[in-house]
């Protein structure tokens, strides 16, 4: 996720500055992303052991 | 609201999440279920009352989502999103009132009214924007907002179940957990507004990737009078109608369909797979639209339409004699239903450009409604025919399949009936250019 620019595309690098806010941005979906999968995963194993 | 443009060094890497914040939160509509059983039972309501919540909203995802595109092309995201914020919370908070007051029709207008804008404005809110931001990889930025859409079921399902457990399902637990959603999701769905930024049109030196305002650029209202907007309309409708056909009546119809072998499915099974194929939706919005920058948006929907009908073939032949091969081909076609959703705008910005994407998606996601509808009642009239019939066991299902693969057949030609649009409905390339940034100019 190093790659930026405030026109859009492929552009040049992210500044220092706003790494911390992408990676807070990130863990804020990140997190409750990650416990609907760990959910959805021991749902989903009940095809094989149910 | 003028949707404020980004300062120079923004990161575009800022913007999925800011998409994700609202699709993660407006796609709890698919975990509506859970409410239903307290509400029958608090409220002394049938099956066909609890769903009229859902169903509204969707009736109503649809129509803000035709008819308030434009607007959103005009406002920008951050005004979208403000008002999916406002619209989906608020009718979070009137459903509160309305289960506390036991007054169901309040339940109804609150989460399928209200609510309902905030689905259809927040789901294409960031489409035209993440598109600007990366014209490089437009298919995986769009693949990232739309898989939100399946990933809020995951959440709010064991959730809002959890939270029901710890209030109690009495109308009071009811009002309490509805007022808790509202709440968290208006805190959850803020990062959205306050981060999402439209790019600045002109490119810094030294970025010689493409701009998000390359190529022919098409306005909403003359792209509904192209033929290739009506071919990926028939192409979206058919990948939805095979897709949703399963994914409606999955738990049933593996039960259905191995009821007669040595090795029949359990309830506990069937809701696994069930959520195995949530899992497949929503590995095929990213995965597969992803994939589409790499192999072009026509040849992902060849394979979406083609394998898909291939699957559903294969499906049909081997009836009750592989439950392997039943798992996998629904898999894979589910991946091709998710596929289908996230795919669809990028494949709207080669066709018509970025000018009015939002606005145009917003007017294709009527063949979303209308698959809704069509594939479920495919679905279960064939098997209430067949069953009346007195078949039982795959050959319920043997008829849909042939139906679903004739289906998949018409969107595969539609898909390949898609041109390049005439130049004659193109804007005039200066024009839509001063267009954008006189619209940029403005916003600041």
């Amino acid at each position: 996720m190093s790659s930026d620019s405030s026109s859009g595309g492929s552009g040049i690098s992210s500044p220092p500055g706003r790494r911390g806010l992408i990676a807070f941005a990130w863990v804020w979906v990140g997190v409750p992303l990650a416990y609907g999968l760990y959910e959805l995963v021991q749902k989903a194993t009940q095809l094989f052991t149910g | 609201m003028s949707p404020p443009v980004a300062p120079p060094g923004w990161s575009r890497w800022l913007v999925p999440p800011a998409a994700l914040s609202v699709h993660l939160s407006i796609g709890q509509a698919y975990a509506w279920s859970v409410f239903k059983p307290p509400l029958e039972s608090a409220l002394g309501l049938s099956g066909t009352q609890s769903a009229l919540p859902f169903q509204l909203g969707i009736v109503m995802l649809g129509l803000s989502a035709a008819f308030g595109g434009t607007l959103v092309e005009r406002n920008g995201p951050r005004w979208a999103m403000t008002v999916a914020l406002i619209c989906f919370s608020s009718g979070f908070l009137l459903s509160a009132l309305g289960a506390a007051t036991e007054q169901y029709w309040l339940i109804v207008f609150g989460y399928g009214f209200v609510g309902g804008i905030g689905l259809g404005i927040g789901y294409i809110s960031p489409v035209s924007t993440l598109i600007k931001w990366f014209p490089d990889r437009p298919g995986m930025a769009t693949g990232i907002a739309i898989m939100g859409f399946g990933g809020g079921a995951l959440i709010a399902s064991p959730w809002s179940a959890q939270m029901l457990e710890s209030f109690g399902s009495d109308s009071s637990g009811i009002a309490l957990a509805f007022l808790v959603h509202g709440l968290s999701y208006a805190v959850f769905m803020l990062l959205g507004v306050l981060l999402v930024r439209v790019p600045r049109t002109e490119k810094p030196a030294g970025d010689d990737g493409p701009s998000a305002v390359d190529g022919p650029q098409v306005s909403a209202r003359d792209a509904v009078r192209t033929p290739q907007f009506w071919c990926l309309w028939v192409v979206l409708c058919m990948n939805v109608t095979a897709g949703i056909g399963i994914l409606e009546k999955a738990a049933p119809m593996i039960t259905d369909f191995f009821a007669n072998t040595s090795t029949p499915v359990s309830v506990s099974a069937a809701a696994g797979f069930v959520a195995l194929l949530s899992a497949a939706n929503m590995a095929g919005r990213i995965g597969w639209s992803s994939t589409s920058d790499l192999i072009g948006r026509k040849n992902i929907y060849r394979l979406y339409l083609g394998v898909g009908a291939l699957m559903y073939g294969l499906i049909a032949l081997a009836g009750d004699s592989s439950k392997p091969l039943f798992i996998l081909c629904a898999l894979v076609i589910l991946s091709f239903y998710g596929g289908g959703f996230a795919t669809i705008p990028a494949y709207l910005k080669d066709l018509f450009g970025t000018y009015q994407v939002g606005a145009i998606h917003g007017r294709l996601l009527t063949a979303w409604s209308t698959a809704g509808v069509l594939g479920p009642l495919i679905v279960n009239w064939i098997a209430d025919r067949q069953e009346e019939a007195g078949k039982d066991g795959a050959s319920l299902y043997t008829l849909s399949m042939f139906i679903m693969i004739g289906l998949l057949a018409v969107g595969f030609v539609a898909n390949e009936l898609v041109r390049p649009v005439h130049p004659r409905h193109h804007i005039p390339a200066p024009a839509s250019k001063e267009k954008e940034a006189a619209d940029v100019q403005r916003q600041q």
